[in-house]
């Protein structure tokens, strides 16, 4: 049995304090707002952590929302304006690429959100320097969920509340406090350079919680026929109109998504002038008719149809057919966050019950 | 160029190339003596000055920013200047509202002949914006959270829709349904708490339409979409000065679209709803007192008073009857006369100029620009070709950092000035809470100030305070520098 671990519920302060030394750590806070909205944000001494499921989930430890690639910058020789030099200018550092990042308090279905991010990024036929970097100093400790959502369907797409995928440490609530159990070496090292008790003993009422977590879903439906059953619909053009009718085409499904990683390029400033010029990585998504449209004008997805057409299949269809898996971890946010409410479990539903032709 | 030994702040000058530019010239000309902190942009006419200029000069460190073209009348052409002169009026009440000290933006009017006039005009900003010293950058600001009141007392007393005639709703739609591509509404969502629009083709789908304080979502958005179609649109108070407005706006035209209304007895602020159920599974059951929704979530029950719970806007409803229909069901209640400033600008209006930068800071820092809000609005009709995503104009950059996100927000604002009904879409899509609702209402509260009183979204014959000027206006009062 790996390395497992009890702390008691007021005893988080201590261990963040003491991981915070040498990590990142990302922990889940409350924004004061109208709407409650729960993110990851650096955690620091007196900021009180929340264990909620966050309205943001916590991709941008790998993929920022925007990232410097390069600097560049150029110069003219004053004698010969034709002759112009070019060089590399430094990348301005912050946070995330000088420390090793720890998130704390995720969830399972985003735990294994990274797991989807690695494989294009990872273990395609290149692998993205600038993820790596970041993936490779990354840490996770997960707490496994109680109860499941009105939203979220871990349990459809091969995860569940206890999920393993993607962490190193899963934390389970029990009666005054929680334990936590390695599950990869680091995080058999992180919880062996803690001071924390010994767990092994309480161990059996972590299990316990997690079957009971497990027990308390509502029945998922069969999506072992998913691939093939929304490949089929890909063509039924009155399918994805009306899946899409009500829907706005911003992005808030894709960029809350732990799973969703498609990024655009752009160059910005003048390499003549003090700071150079910027290549930035931001992220974009196939919802929006940007996404697609091509320099000559042309926009092969200029119907919103046909993007969320993109995005479903992409997920239950193209994704699997490349890497075995879905590429949705079943966290709801897409749902939740939608401004007119839109439940992509309805379509890859409805696309089950489509008669084949 | 780094500014001279710091004694230099950064002015820009937007001048028009006929008269103003001309008089900065006579004024070299003459030789007269002028500070030198003034960075000139020569542009064709006041009018080509988008008030959005302003606001990217002053959030990327302009310490001051000076709009200056031909004195009414005299415009090059025409009527440049008339326009220039409601949009930077709005422009200057909007700019306090993000924490920018609006005496450091001014516009004014130079002849080519005024070398004199010009040289103390650029004196005189130039003073002004010395005294107010360099300017404090948003970026910089310490984040300041305050979350506004939204318990206030409603103006009447709002109710779940229990007794509305639904039934007799239905009818009348099914009823047109057969000249009609579709009708808009609401059916019930994922579950029996959220709702989500419905387009009515068939009888068997106007069964699954719902009334009541969850059809939240604003089913004008839609509407353009259907441009060159006849549609009917079920719409709440609000909503049809959504309808209206576009309207107004020729984006729609009358006779494509049928209207059916019931008077509105409020809705509830979901994203509230959703807190205090706190997380749940499933719904067991939904009713409604007449006060408000009972509901039970995993066995246990809740209740979800409208009193408590209704949204910021409802609690300011004037108008919770269509202003404008084809087909009315139910009795228009009594409707209260004035509003009240809405809760989430109050909260503004409560804080100094630091305070609000602090607050923008702190609330933009989460935007993901995702812009649920620019595409839940039902007046953002740019839709596929919205600046923020051009590169060509560069308006934005893809940098994710809260003078971009906050500069989106202020494209906003002042693109629906004038334009907006408050609705409150935008705010009610941000998924992270934003309240950008503020902005709007403060460009609202702006124009209906300058314009006579003028609000967005009545009056379908009525010109958009923006696309007309008046010679002399009645309430604008123009600075003398
Ligand atoms: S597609 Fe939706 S439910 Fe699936 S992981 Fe992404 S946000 Fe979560
Ligand atoms: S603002 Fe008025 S019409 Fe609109 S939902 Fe609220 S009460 Fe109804
Ligand atoms: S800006 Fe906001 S409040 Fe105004 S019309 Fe658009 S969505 Fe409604
Ligand atoms: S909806 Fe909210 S998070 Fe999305 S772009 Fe607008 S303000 Fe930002």
């Amino acid at each position: 049995m790996r390395v497992i671990r009890f702390i008691q519920s007021d005893g988080f302060p201590d261990f963040l304090a003491r991981l915070s030394r040498n990590n990142r750590v990302l922990a889940p806070v409350v924004k004061p707002a109208g709407k409650r909205s729960v993110v990851f944000e650096q955690w620091r001494e007196g900021m009180p952590v929340i264990l909620e499921k966050t309205t943001v989930p916590p991709k941008e430890a790998v993929l920022p929302q925007c990232e410097t690639l390069f600097v560049c910058k150029k110069s003219k020789n004053p004698d010969n304006p034709e002759d112009v030099g070019m060089t590399l200018g430094t990348v301005p550092e912050d946070a995330s690429t000088t420390l090793p990042t720890l998130i704390f308090a995720c969830r399972s279905c985003d735990a294994r959100g990274f797991a989807v991010l690695d494989r294009p990024f990872l273990k395609g036929p290149f692998a993205d320097p600038y993820y790596k970097a970041r993936r490779a100093r990354l840490a996770v400790i997960t707490l496994t969920c109680s109860t499941g959502c009105n939203t979220c369907f871990c349990h459809w797409v091969g995860g569940g509340p206890s999920s393993p995928e993607g962490s190193d440490v899963l934390m389970t609530e029990i009666e005054d406090g929680f334990v936590l159990q390695a599950m990869t070496p680091a995080g058999e090292a992180l919880l062996e350079s803690s001071n924390l008790a010994d767990g092994k003993d309480i161990f059996p009422k972590a299990e316990a919680a997690r079957k009971a977590a497990w027990a308390s879903l509502l029945p998922a439906p069969d999506l072992k026929n998913a691939q093939q059953k929304v490949a089929a619909v890909f063509k039924n053009e009155q399918f994805w109109r009306e899946h899409a009718a009500a829907c706005l085409s911003c992005g808030a499904c894709t960029y809350f998504c732990p799973a969703c990683y498609c990024f655009n390029i752009t160059d910005e400033g003048d390499a003549f002038e003090a700071d150079g010029a910027r290549r930035l990585r931001s992220w974009d998504n196939c919802m929006s008719s940007l996404f697609t449209r091509e320099a000559s004008g042309h926009n092969s997805r200029a119907q919103k149809a046909q993007r969320l057409r993109n995005r479903v299949s992409h997920k239950f269809s193209t994704y699997p057919e490349n890497w075995g898996k879905f590429s949705c971890n079943g966290c709801g946010r897409c749902i939740s966050n939608c401004p007119v409410h839109l439940d992509i479990r309805d379509v890859v539903v409805n696309a089950l019950a489509v008669e084949d032709e | 160029m780094p500014v001279m030994q710091g004694k230099e702040l950064r002015i820009v000058g937007f001048l028009c190339n006929w008269c103003s530019y001309g008089g900065a010239d006579t004024a070299g000309v003459a030789r007269a003596e002028q500070p030198t902190d003034l960075r000139i942009i020569r542009v064709p006419c006041s009018g080509r000055v988008d008030p959005l200029f302003i606001v990217k000069a002053l959030l990327n460190g302009a310490d001051g920013v000076l709009v200056s073209g031909c004195h009414p009348r005299d415009c090059h052409y025409s009527a440049g200047n008339f326009y220039a002169r409601r949009r930077l009026e709005v422009l200057k009440r909007f700019l306090p509202v993000i924490g920018i000290d609006d005496a450091r933006f001014e516009y004014t009017w130079v002849s080519a002949a005024e070398g004199q006039r010009w040289q103390q005009v650029v004196t005189s900003f130039t003073e002004r914006v010395h005294a107010l010293g360099a300017a404090p950058r948003i970026e910089d600001a310490k984040p300041f959270l305050k979350v506004a009141d939204m318990a206030l007392k409603p103006l009447r007393t709002l109710g779940t829709g229990k007794n509305a005639p639904l039934e007799k709703l239905k009818e009348a739609i099914k009823a047109k349904l057969p000249e009609l591509e579709c009708v808009i509404g609401w059916q019930k969502g994922y579950d029996d708490i959220h709702t989500t629009p419905l387009f009515m083709k068939s009888a068997e789908e106007v069964d699954k339409l719902v009334w009541g304080p969850l059809n939240v979502v604003n089913t004008a958005n839609y509407l353009s979409q259907f441009k060159g179609k006849k549609v009917g649109i079920v719409v709440k108070g609000c909503d049809s000065r959504s309808v209206v407005e576009l309207l107004q706006e020729n984006l729609i035209s009358r006779e494509a679209v049928t209207i059916f209304a019931m008077p509105c007895e409020g809705t509830l602020d979901v994203a509230r709803v959703n807190e205090k159920l706190g997380r749940y599974t499933i719904v067991n059951a939904a009713d409604s007192d007449g006060a408000g929704l009972l509901v039970t979530v995993d066995g246990k029950k809740h209740s979800l008073a409208m009193e408590e719970l209704a949204q910021g806007k409802c609690r300011c409803c004037t108008h919770p009857s269509a202003v404008l229909t084809d087909v009315l069901v139910g009795d228009a209640p009594q409707a209260p006369a004035a509003a009240p400033t809405p809760p989430e600008l109050a909260l503004l209006d409560s804080m100094g100029l630091e305070e609000r930068r602090g607050f923008w800071r702190g609330q933009m820092e989460r935007c993901l620009r995702c812009y649920a809000c620019r595409n839940a609005c039902p007046m953002c009709v740019c839709r596929d070709h919205c600046v923020s995503d051009a590169r060509d104009p560069h308006w934005m950059t893809q940098e994710a950092d809260v003078v971009q996100k906050l500069f989106f927000q202020t494209i906003h604002a002042l693109h629906l000035a004038g334009r907006c009904t408050g609705c409150g879409e935008c705010q009610r899509a941000c998924p992270v809470g934003i309240p950008i609702l503020a902005l709007r209402q403060q460009t609202a509260r702006a124009v209906e100030e300058l314009f006579g009183g003028y609000k967005p979204g009545f009056d379908p014959a009525a010109v958009p305070p923006l696309l007309g000027y008046e010679v002399e206006e009645q309430n604008i009062r123009e600075t003398r520098i």
